[in-house]
């Protein structure tokens, strides 16, 4: 068994000079086709750095474009040369003037020797391939592409439209099954011949002249008819990204080049250096007969293609930032909200934080300054406590803190005397939990003992703000989790509550707080309700309190409330 | 409307280009090896003053990275840095000492320049202090990076300027003459930048990091720019608009993606913030020559002269692109 290649060349002409006289001193005849436009010169300096070498040959040249029928010409070129030149030539290896040999020929020829009579094609129905771009797939086969996709764009869509418009509809040559797959094949002698003498030749010529991208066709659709084993994969490791242009190999993918055990890859970068210099490299030990094995660069191509078409989410930078609506997560991850609890319980960050073992912000957003967890003055990713900095782009000074604590859960507080900005981005995002005890604050306020006039003031402006707050929470954008109790539900059973926001945050540790946050007495808070709606402000986020001091039974107890269960 | 905005923008970058040409007139060649660009070669055009001890890192930094021509607009330095220059076998050089200011902080002389020698090469444009950094710059040279934004059809590249600074006193350790400026100043902030879209030109206007957080913290919206798109695949229509910070026609400003994904990107890396920054702050003050009548640096030798640390618990040590990648200041991208 003895592969040869044919080789299409139109840049980087003394990398393919370097990869030919490779296989060609080791034996394997080689093929080259030289686009028409090379200028002479250069044609002449690889016809040079391949003197001496009696098993390479220069072929007819087509001026190729991509997209179009001249690469196939070109193709088909190279290979009757090859097979007419050469005739102990068992298979021919299809290769572009980019591909690198990983695996010498030798290696090659004994894994076909292996493999007798398959043809390694990638060949597969329209139906059955993602990768087509452009839109344009089992289209390809039924419509005419006369005009360049690359240099004649606007024809080429006008000609596109217009065909769908008039429904144009091509007969697809008898027997042929249209089939697609990468251009980089290796055939057996037999097939490729049968191929090129198919008596059916001229009229599938003019048939996939214009189909768009035949050399992605042409063979693999008459392999189909003309092959009696086909194992339908590339020996050649060539990706697309999303936009369908070949993914590039550079320096520093040289051990995962050396571990995919393929036998070529492409493209490589012509200034690859040391992938050309280890690949060609004579002292190479023969490697025990191993199959290809893409999957870590299949990988490493596949989160590429992630990170350029759908991002890290919650991350706004210079190369990332979406549109409303289209930020896939608006944060990085998850984090909650309390409103109204520290109003309720004192100390409540402080035992929030022992609870979940993790620091515990203040109100983040208060008009002063930021109250990051334990006072600091900075925080993770240098935030600064300034207010002025914070407001001036509220929603980013959210999700920068997320960004930056990744893999730490934040909770901070939140309530109507805070900067409303961030309001609608917590309301809208999916990672946020928030939970409100509505009217809580009525009793910071009744707590403050100040001057009953300005107390009302302030309750009637912070009872409007929350409302409004509420009324985003409530809104069928809304995507967070958001619980909402007024004051008077939220008394009713609060232990029972707070168990259930806790469950969520972390429902691995069903474990119940041992000690209970102590809540503030209470006594008078319903007398100062009541004397605000006596003075016409009707507080109407508390709920229902009791006019009379009701019986709290975990706030009546003097001492600390202890959970028994 | 559209049409009346699409028409005024070209006005706009037609009446720069002639301001561009008008300014290129005050400049004089002191050392012109143009003629030794190579089809392919990735330029570096700067302008600076007085900035002889930075420029024998600077040049081999980019040496390294692969530039191959380096086109310098000296504004009337008296430190030898023109002298120096000018004995560099890759170096051409004008000078001039007409204002810094009027030429709009050297945008004007680089534009002309740009026009007369960037045509068709890619063209970095950087400060002395400012360092390129762009996936995989570590094992892969600039003209990978243009290769490839060639192959995907991208004219244009952003990184992001982010401001370095040292542990302690900015004026602690002195910065001696060939050495790495990111040794001492090796310090940044990870992550408290902020943006905001420019509509008229499209571009992204980024604020925020160190200077935001100690010079600006009342009074943010004066905090500099930081966003910056310095490689551009060059055409002689194309004209920077305001620093490097936006460009037209401003299908260029587009470095950022709006629909979710990451384009590709890096970072210049400001090593600004060393000893002889304080000296060189109560200078520009005196000149006068630098934007909106060197507010900044009043507000910088102010703060500077009372308490000359940026560094905080928070910041975080400069270690490879790969740390400001994972960071999210900039990305890979779909490039792997």
């Amino acid at each position: 068994m003895k592969p040869g290649f044919i080789m299409l060349v139109h840049e980087a002409l003394h990398r393919a000079g370097q990869v030919a006289r490779y296989w060609a001193s080791a034996g394997f005849p080689v093929v080259i086709h030289v686009d028409r436009r090379v200028p002479k010169a250069r044609m002449a300096a690889l016809q040079k750095r391949l003197t001496g070498l009696d098993n390479v040959r220069f072929c007819r040249r087509h001026a190729c474009e991509w997209g179009t029928w001249s690469l196939v010409a070109a193709m088909q070129s190279a290979a009757e040369t090859l097979l007419k030149e050469f005739p102990e030539a068992s298979h021919v290896v299809a290769t572009s003037g980019s591909c690198l040999p990983l695996r010498p020929a030798d290696e090659l020829a004994a894994y076909l020797a292996d493999r007798p009579g398959t043809d390694f094609i990638e060949s597969v129905t329209t139906a059955d391939v993602a990768w087509t771009v452009g839109g344009i797939d089992y289209e390809r086969f039924v419509l005419y592409f006369p005009f360049s996709w690359r240099r004649q764009r606007r024809l080429f869509d006008f000609a596109v439209a217009l065909q769908r418009r008039l429904s144009i509809r091509r007969r697809l040559p008898p027997r042929l099954v249209p089939h697609l797959g990468s251009q980089w094949w290796c055939l057996t002698r037999e097939t490729l011949t049968r191929i090129l003498q198919d008596p059916d030749r001229r009229r599938h010529e003019a048939y996939f002249r214009y189909v768009w991208i035949p050399d992605e066709s042409y063979f693999q659709s008459l392999v189909r008819l003309h092959s009696d084993r086909i194992d339908s994969r590339s020996l050649t490791l060539s990706k697309f990204d999303f936009q369908g242009k070949p993914h590039v190999f550079y320096d520093d993918h040289l051990q995962l080049l050396r571990r995919s055990d393929c036998f070529l890859a492409r493209k490589i970068w012509p200034e690859a250096e040391r992938l050309y210099g280890h690949f060609l490299s004579r002292e190479r030990a023969l490697q025990p007969r191993a199959e290809p094995n893409p999957a870590r660069i299949d990988r490493l191509f596949a989160r590429a293609t992630e990170q350029r078409t759908r991002g890290r989410p919650g991350l706004y930078s210079q190369s990332r930032y979406p549109l409303p609506g289209r930020e896939n997560g608006k944060t990085a991850g998850p984090y909650s909200v309390f409103e109204g609890f520290s109003a309720l319980f004192e100390g409540f960050e402080t035992w929030l934080g022992r609870h979940l073992g993790s620091r515990v912000h203040g109100h983040l957003f208060a008009p002063q300054r930021v109250e990051f967890a334990g006072g600091d003055k900075v925080y993770h990713g240098a935030l600064s406590d300034s207010a002025a900095l914070r407001d001036y782009d509220a929603d980013r000074f959210l999700t920068n803190l997320i960004w930056a604590t990744r893999g730490e859960r934040q909770c901070f507080q939140f309530g109507p005397r805070d900067n409303q900005a961030p309001a609608w981005m917590m309301a809208t995002d999916a990672n946020a939990q928030i939970s409100v005890i509505s009217g809580a604050w009525a009793v910071a306020l009744w707590r403050s003992r100040r001057d009953f006039a300005e107390l009302r003031r302030d309750a009637a402006s912070l009872q409007r703000i929350e409302t409004e707050h509420l009324e985003i929470l409530r809104s069928p954008w809304a995507k967070a989790r958001v619980r909402i109790w007024t004051l008077a539900e939220f008394m009713e059973n609060p232990m029972e509550n707070l168990q259930g926001i806790l469950e969520e945050i972390d429902p691995q540790r069903p474990r119940r707080p041992t000690e209970a946050p102590r809540m503030v007495q209470l006594d008078g808070f319903a007398q100062f309700l009541q004397k605000l709606r006596n003075e016409g402000m009707q507080p109407t986020l508390t709920g229902d309190f009791p006019a009379e001091p009701g019986p709290f039974p975990e706030t009546a107890a003097p001492t600390r409330p202890r959970l028994v269960r | 409307m559209k049409l009346w905005k699409q028409y005024r923008l070209r006005m706009r970058r037609k009446r720069l280009q002639l301001r561009a040409w008008r300014k290129g007139l005050q400049l004089r060649r002191v050392e012109d090896r143009t003629a030794a660009i190579r089809h392919g070669d990735v330029l570096l055009f700067c302008t600076l003053r007085n900035e002889r001890v930075r420029l024998p890192y600077f040049l081999q930094y980019y040496r390294k990275l692969g530039i191959r021509h380096f086109l310098f607009v000296d504004n009337a330095s008296d430190d030898g840095s023109r002298e120096y220059l000018a004995g560099q076998p890759d170096a051409s050089v004008w000078t001039t000492p007409a204002s810094y200011k009027r030429s709009r902080y050297g945008v004007d002389w680089l534009n002309h320049l740009q026009r007369r020698h960037g045509h068709g090469h890619w063209c970095l444009v950087a400060d002395v202090d400012e360092f390129l950094v762009y996936p995989f710059c570590d094992t892969r040279p600039i003209r990978a990076l243009t290769d490839w934004l060639d192959a995907s059809a991208i004219k244009s590249f952003g990184a992001m300027l982010i401001d370095m600074y040292p542990r302690g006193r900015i004026d602690a350790e002195p910065y001696c003459e060939g050495q790495d400026p990111l040794e001492i100043a090796c310090w940044f902030d990870s992550g408290n930048y902020v943006f905001k879209r420019n509509r008229e030109y499209g571009n992204l206007w980024i604020q925020g990091g160190p200077r935001a957080r100690v010079f600006f913290p009342e009074n943010p919206g004066r905090a500099p720019a930081l966003n910056k798109i310095p490689l551009v695949r060059w055409d002689r229509r194309f004209v920077y608009a305001s620093s490097t910070h936006m460009l037209l026609p401003r299908g260029l400003n587009r470095v950022y993606d709006e629909w979710g994904g990451e384009k590709t990107s890096g970072c210049l890396l400001h090593a600004k913030f060393l000893h002889s920054f304080a000296q060189k702050s109560e200078e520009e003050l005196r000149r006068r020559e630098h934007y909106a009548g060197g507010r900044e640096y009043e507000v910088y030798a102010e703060r500077l002269r009372e308490d000359p640390e940026l560094w905080c618990r928070w910041s975080e040590k400069y270690i490879n692109w790969r740390q400001l990648e994972i960071l999210g200041l900039m990305s890979k991208g779909n490039w792997a």
